[in-house]
């Protein structure tokens, strides 16, 4: 690291309390107190525990997301207002407090022996961020999806329905498959979010990346490394989604549609 | 025998908007009925009526004999066997135009697809279009995507067929190539409902005009009777104004 820069962090980490402080970038390569291997290998097992959790949280998010999405542009009134209700509860709510309200309150209100078995749960703090996360994701995935199922020309959905298509069926093959074109780059932030959200948490127990460079810090006291390590493997993951994205989105180009050349 | 009979057909957007008053046609097996009027006098609702894509509040609609208005469970099939034909054409983009027309074969008829794909390659060989079959609606012209949305309701055996402005979206260079296609369905004995402007194709192969304003059916004459004398005013008056284009 250039020497200047290293002189005014220094200077800023005195200024915070950490007088004296000693840079160690060979940290990293440590033990960890716990014995439970190197520092590196407990970020890595974060990056590991993020990257699960926000695919699932991912998966939950894009199943629900897209049938609420779907139901609030059905003609019937019913669906839409129940649509928009769900979105509004999942959207509104702040993701940390929804995630205390599953982890702390819902077991609460479970039957006893349910809520027993729930608490002692192993990964419950996994399953509970997978949930909470999941499902306030969806109320976002559940407007992309309608607004892109809205954007198509009002004929697309006649054109179906004139040659015998059920309302099932219309979705299915041309609804769809359209609506998901035309979202694709914003589900795609959706995602690179889901990513970030994750780390949200730690603050019911999940071992996550963000989680494992606070242990560090704590244990080791090389604050900076910590966090300079999961700031790079956090800006890494979303580099990756992001460039395994555009490739994806090339491969969807239809000819004369979605910025294809006809 | 009628094909399609539409018997005092009323119809509200919302209650202070009714669109089609009191609507009453018929449309015999093999007959040619062209609908035309003013803008948003009701005839592309009127057309949409008739296989049910509108639903209307008052009277009831016959398709070969069944009831459009009161049926509920068969309509999807009811629906295939009625063509339509859009001013935008409406080919489904992300699709291929031979699997634009092998869809609703598989899908709806239950067709296999190698009979799917058989019965497309003909109707497109029928719209000139052989060489298309594997491109994207996109990479087509207005006039040749025109063609292929025939096709996709041909495919489908249709007992009659509805178009609403079919050439109306169009350069006028490329008219005449659907309207050539549809003449020679005429020709064939195809029952037609046909919502245009296109007083040509009218006077060729219509057997009856239909003229609506204000939602209502004005007039409903015999070609020869509609273009030599119609009786109402309002037709005349919408008559002068469009052949003098
Ligand atoms: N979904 C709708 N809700 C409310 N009003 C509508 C709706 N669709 C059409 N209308 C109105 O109904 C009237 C008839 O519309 P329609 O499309 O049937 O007319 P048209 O004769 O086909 O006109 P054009 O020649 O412009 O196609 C118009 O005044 C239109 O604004
Ligand atoms: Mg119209």
């Amino acid at each position: 690291m250039a020497q200047p820069l290293h002189g005014l962090l220094t200077r800023a980490l005195a200024a915070g309390g950490y007088v004296n402080y000693n840079w160690n970038w060979g940290i990293f390569w440590e033990q960890t107190p716990e014995a439970t291997g190197t520092y590196f290998s407990t970020l890595m097992s974060g990056l590991g525990v993020t990257i699960m959790l926000a695919l699932c949280a991912w998966t939950i998010a894009f199943v629900i997301g897209s049938f609420i999405g779907i139901i609030r542009t059905l003609p019937s009134k019913w669906p839409v207002r129940l649509g928009n209700a769900y979105i509004e509860m999942f959207r509104n709510i702040p993701l940390l407090v929804q995630l205390f309200i599953w982890f702390f309150v819902v077991p609460e209100l479970l039957p006893q022996e349910l809520g027993a078995w729930v608490k002692q749960l192993r990964n419950g703090p996994f399953y509970t961020a997978m949930i909470g996360l999941g499902l306030y994701m969806s109320s976002r995935v559940a407007t992309q999806v309608s607004a892109g199922i809205n954007s198509l020309p009002k004929g697309q959905r006649m054109a179906g329905t004139a040659i015998g298509l059920t309302t099932v069926q219309t979705y299915r093959y041309i609804l769809l498959p359209l609506a998901y074109r035309v979202i694709f780059p914003p589900l795609t932030s959706e995602f690179l979010n889901t990513i970030k959200n994750t780390a949200v948490a730690l603050t019911i127990g999940v071992l996550e990346l963000t989680a494992r460079a606070r242990s560090m810090q704590e244990f080791s006291f090389q604050v900076f490394e910590a966090f300079t390590a999961a700031t790079v493997i956090y800006l890494a993951l979303s580099a990756v989604v992001t460039i395994g994205m555009r490739y994806a989105e090339q491969r969807l180009v239809i000819p004369g549609f979605n910025g294809g050349k006809a | 025998m009628p094909m399609i009979t539409i018997d005092n057909v009323s119809k509200w957007y919302n209650p202070t908007f009714q669109v089609l008053k009191n609507c009453t046609t018929s449309v015999d097996k093999g007959e040619v009925v062209v609908v035309c009027g003013p803008s948003g006098s009701g005839k592309s609702t009127l057309i949409k009526t008739v296989n049910a894509l509108e639903p209307v509040q008052e009277g009831t609609i016959t398709v070969d004999g069944l009831s459009v208005t009161t049926m509920k469970k068969d309509l999807p099939k009811l629906r295939s066997r009625v063509g339509m034909v859009f001013q935008h054409f409406e080919l489904f983009p992300h699709l291929r135009i031979v699997e634009n027309l092998c869809l609703g074969q598989t899908k709806v008829l239950g067709r296999s697809e190698d009979s799917a794909r058989a019965k497309a390659m003909k109707m497109l060989e029928r719209v000139g279009l052989t060489a298309h079959a594997e491109k994207y609606p996109g990479q087509l012209s207005g006039g040749q995507q025109q063609r292929v949305a025939i096709a996709r309701a041909l495919v489908m055996d249709p007992i009659c067929m509805l178009f609403d402005e079919p050439t109306s979206a169009l350069d006028p260079e490329m008219i005449n190539e659907v309207l050539d296609v549809m003449v020679e369905l005429a020709k064939e004995g195809m029952t037609m409902m046909v919502v245009t402007h296109e007083m040509g194709f009218a006077k060729k192969v219509a057997n009856r005009v239909i003229f609506m304003d204000a939602g209502e059916i004005v007039e409903d004459a015999q070609k020869d009777d509609f273009f030599g004398s119609p009786r109402s005013e309002r037709a005349q008056q919408f008559l002068s104004k469009i052949l003098a284009h």
